[in-house]
């Protein structure tokens, strides 16, 4: 979807302004909210690309003005909600008050380091050869679903070149509202930045994007 | 939000879908044990062992994984090398992808709009705000994370190091340095 997460190009949000020593948490809570993100995906009710895609569903106005785990709890709320683990009255009251769907599983303390450490792989096989071959001048497509995707606006329609052919990957645009891995092979794809910013760009500029296969066709 | 946060994790322990002394244990594990330490010691040894340095650049998540560092947001990783013509950039314009298992939590800004905005069209004008002035030959390669496929960026060892231990040499590899947004400490 064209959300408020596509980022690549926007103008006006000002400087980065780095913190010096920054601390990993601004607040006790983001250590929570950190921590309840993980376990209650750790249920196994959703995977990365739904939770990915309810956070870019958040309304633009309040996308930008939360913060990254303001905007987690926002989206993690919505995905507890879809699959029946706690209902608005629930989240209402700050109670369990409604019955919960049973989930697939429940991260207990002591696995917790072999569960990370392990982390969730989404290389998959992929039969047949791959289309592209490093080198080769492609163009992604100019396509605007309402859905999940992970090709960026500014790179849509632009022409670039193959950099590295990678393995098959879980494709996030069917993943994310739950119709399967199918899974594709990806790509580096580089442009340079006259193609994707036109007159003006920095004559020294590549940008790269990795690209499922069927986000690209032949230029 | 805070109290937002505290009634979420209640409802969730008292439906028992989570165990909240499993929170604890992710907060301690990337407060105090995976961070940006683990990426400076892929960088040092790279820097100090030739082959291990070509593993990298060949597979770096099965020679990161032979230090020990693997997992969550690290599964599939790419190093990606700076050189006298070229300079390196990590970003990710969509969401927040970072390789967790070398660099730990990515900070603030790394997932805020300015940023995540301007990597991509003003590479320049955020190194700036770095401090970072890079020559005005120089190449820019910005990598944007849009898959699944996590970047680190090893810096160029510094000059001045030569014999240096690998525990020496890992205190001058910045955090930043391996996103892209720094470079690695001179040696004074």
């Amino acid at each position: 979807m064209n959300g408020p997460h596509d980022l690549g190009g926007q103008m006006g949000f000002g400087p980065v302004a780095p913190e010096k020593d920054e601390p990993y948490f601004h607040a006790e809570w983001e250590k929570r909210a950190l921590g309840v993100t993980l376990t209650a995906g750790a249920m196994g009710a959703w995977n990365i690309d739904e939770s990915r895609h309810a956070r870019e569903s958040l309304h633009p106005a309040d996308y930008y003005a939360s913060s990254y785990y303001e905007i987690w709890i926002k989206a993690l709320e919505t995905l507890l909600k879809r699959h029946n683990f706690v209902t608005a009255n629930d989240l209402a009251a700050g109670d369990a008050v409604d019955p919960s769907a049973m989930p697939k599983r429940v991260l207990k303390a002591e696995n917790v380091p072999a569960v990370l450490a392990k982390g969730g792989p989404c290389d998959r096989p992929v039969e047949g050869s791959a289309r592209f071959a490093v080198g080769q001048r492609v163009r992604a497509r100019n396509f605007h679903p309402t859905g999940h995707t992970r090709l960026p606006r500014y790179a849509r329609g632009k022409e670039g070149v193959i950099d590295a052919v990678r393995d098959g990957f879980v494709f996030p645009d069917s993943n994310a509202p739950g119709q399967g891995e199918n899974p594709q092979r990806v790509y580096t794809v580089v442009f340079s930045g006259g193609e994707l910013w036109g007159a003006g760009a920095d004559p020294t500029l590549t940008v790269s994007i990795d690209a499922w296969e069927s986000y690209l066709e032949p230029a | 939000m805070a109290a937002r946060v505290r009634a979420l994790e209640t409802i969730l322990t008292k439906k028992g879908l989570i165990d909240p002394a499993a929170i604890d244990v992710i907060v301690d594990t990337y407060e105090t044990k995976v961070g940006p330490r683990n990426g400076a010691r892929v960088v040092a040894k790279a820097w100090s062992d030739p082959q291990f340095a070509d593993w990298l650049k060949r597979d770096a998540t099965a020679a990161i994984a032979s230090l020990g560092y693997t997992g969550r947001q690290g599964e599939h990783m790419q190093a990606v090398f700076n050189t006298d013509e070229t300079y390196n950039l990590v970003v990710c314009t969509l969401c927040s992808c970072y390789p967790w298992s070398v660099l730990g939590l990515p900070p603030v800004w790394y997932k805020a709009p300015p940023y995540r905005s301007r990597a991509v069209i003003d590479p320049r004008g955020v190194l700036a705000e770095f401090g970072v002035t890079l020559a005005d030959d120089r190449k820019v390669r910005v990598w944007d994370s849009t898959a699944e496929l996590r970047y680190l960026v090893v810096p160029q060892r510094p000059t001045g190091t030569d014999g240096w231990s690998e525990e020496k040499l890992a205190d001058l590899v910045t955090r930043d340095s391996m996103i892209g947004t720094g470079l690695a400490r001179e040696v004074a």
